[in-house]
């Protein structure tokens, strides 16, 4: 099992994971056919497909109630889907056969608010569920915690309650906590939507090297220059629909689809001409 | 008039006797009235329909009906399925049952207001229901439900003098006995419900105590 090979660096396992895994018969890491969700009458995603490539990295953008997070919700079994499927290392995860377990094996999922337990010390949100899940004894899931903690550069913190950390830290901790379960894949749902200004950039300074490490990766974002940087693929949503996706520089400098250039043009005229402010937060914190 | 609490002083320690009495039922009540309200509260959330609604259906009688009738079906009405308890184990299976059923309400209100979102990370963290359940929710509804579970214990000790129905020689049931000796019937009482407040105080202070303390920690 990876997860007992994992020591310092938690990233360089997950890709020795997904050679080793036997299940792997293509490259393909998610793909998504079909997929339609709706929420009582109020339909969400409308005939999704995707696919991500292992070790790609995809930033999703789009307006509010563009189902982006439902996407994301769907991928990470929160959320039932009404039809469609979804594979995830080629094997089908939208039913009901897969435990949690073995979804958390696949996908780590990280929240807008965080959601870290309140009543457990920074370290035991990352031991606990390695130790209850994959098995592994306090004394590795410690030492895994440890490094991992140290990669987000939070090492001196492992004693501290979450309430005691601001609101980039508890994010920096999350990710930790996801990549403690040495998952295949990440996905970040707004991971900086509900920090303050300042704190931003260094929860992105964090997914970047993440992306530095060829973790396979969806981002739904509104940190536009970010998703700019980082992805390989951009993706615009609107209104259930995947719109309009290809290469950043396309997707920002040229978009083809109209929907995607008045969204465009709307945040450049929020933001100022050059995309520029890293740390801008995005237009939506709802539910914060 | 004139209160005189010489002539029931040579009875005081019949009354510290039935306050001890008074005390084992009321813990042991606790207890398992806690115990079994932390399961029905549990599953009042379960995601299982029939289930929710059969513990709802449990916390509805339980809760609308008078503990004095209940204590009576047990020590009265289930003789006659040839049932015979001891007045004391009636007494305190009858205060259990009726305490789950407010410790119930008190635990599905403590385990809903916990976040949406711990369900979620426990979930994508791999965590069944039941672990999450365990590791997870109950220990912070708990602590959201520590003031109202405290008000339940001061309750049940102020309603277990119910038992001296059952002609269990608790507090109440003593007063009664050390009256009819003494005919101070002022007096007695008036001990009698000093006795309550101690308790019930003492309960309080220890309570407020641990809650303190769990919030620290």
């Amino acid at each position: 099992m990876s997860q007992f090979q994992q020591e310092v660096t938690g990233l360089e396992i997950s890709v020795e994971g997904n050679t080793s895994d036997s299940s792997v018969s293509h490259q393909s890491a998610i793909d998504v056919k079909g997929l339609y969700k709706s929420f009582g009458r109020l339909s969400v995603l409308e005939d999704i497909s995707l696919s991500v490539k292992e070790g790609e990295v995809v930033s999703v953008i789009g307006p509010s109630g563009s189902g982006k997070s439902t996407l994301a919700r769907c991928i990470c079994r929160l959320e039932r889907i009404d039809s469609g499927e979804i594979y995830l290392y080629g094997q089908r995860t939208d039913g009901q056969k897969h435990s949690n377990s073995d979804i958390a094996r696949l996908v780590g999922m990280i929240f807008q608010q965080f959601n870290l337990f309140p009543h457990l010390s920074v370290l035991d949100n990352l031991t606990l569920s390695p130790m209850r899940i994959l098995g592994l004894s306090r004394e590795e899931a410690q030492e895994n915690a440890m490094a991992l903690l140290k990669r987000v550069g939070l090492e001196e913190k492992q004693n501290a309650r979450p309430n005691q950390l601001s609101g980039g830290q508890c994010q920096r901790v999350a990710i930790a906590r996801a990549l403690a379960m040495s998952p295949k894949i990440m996905l970040f749902d707004e991971p900086t939507s509900a920090l303050d200004p300042e704190l931003v950039g260094e929860v992105l300074e964090v997914i970047a090297g993440l992306v530095d490490s060829g973790m396979t990766m969806m981002i739904i974002t509104h940190e536009m220059m970010f998703a700019k940087e980082v992805s390989d693929r951009v993706l615009f949503m609107a209104d259930g629909n995947i719109v309009e996706q290809g290469h950043p520089k396309k997707i920002f400098t040229s978009p083809e689809v109209p929907r995607t250039q008045i969204f465009l043009q709307r945040l450049l005229a929020h933001f100022g001409k050059e995309l520029t402010e890293g740390e801008k937060r995005g237009e939506c914190s709802h539910g914060a | 008039m004139e209160l005189d609490f010489t002539a029931i002083a040579p009875y005081l320690h019949m009354l510290l006797t039935g306050a001890k009495i008074t005390v084992q039922a009321s813990v042991l009540s606790v207890l398992f009235g806690s115990f079994l309200g932390i399961i029905v509260g549990a599953l009042r959330v379960v995601p299982i329909a029939p289930v929710r609604s059969i513990a709802a259906g449990y916390i509805y009688i339980i809760r609308g009906t008078p503990l004095l009738i209940q204590l009576f079906l047990i020590y009265f009405g289930l003789p006659s399925l040839g049932l015979n308890l001891p007045a004391f184990i009636a007494g305190i299976i009858g205060l259990s049952i009726n305490s789950s059923g407010y410790v119930g309400e008190i635990v599905r209100g403590g385990i809903e207001a916990v976040p949406k979102g711990q369900w979620e990370a426990s979930k994508v963290l791999g965590l069944s229901y039941l672990k999450t359940m365990r590791f997870i929710i109950l220990p912070q509804a708990i602590r959201n439900m520590l003031p109202a579970i405290g008000n339940e214990f001061v309750t049940l000790i102020k309603e277990s003098s119910l038992l001296s129905t059952l002609a269990i020689t608790e507090l109440t049931m003593v007063g009664q006995q050390v009256r009819s000796v003494t005919y101070a019937s002022f007096e007695t009482f008036i001990v009698v419900g000093i006795i309550y407040l101690v308790l019930t105080s003492v309960t309080s202070l220890f309570l407020r105590f641990i809650e303190r303390k769990w919030n620290v920690s």
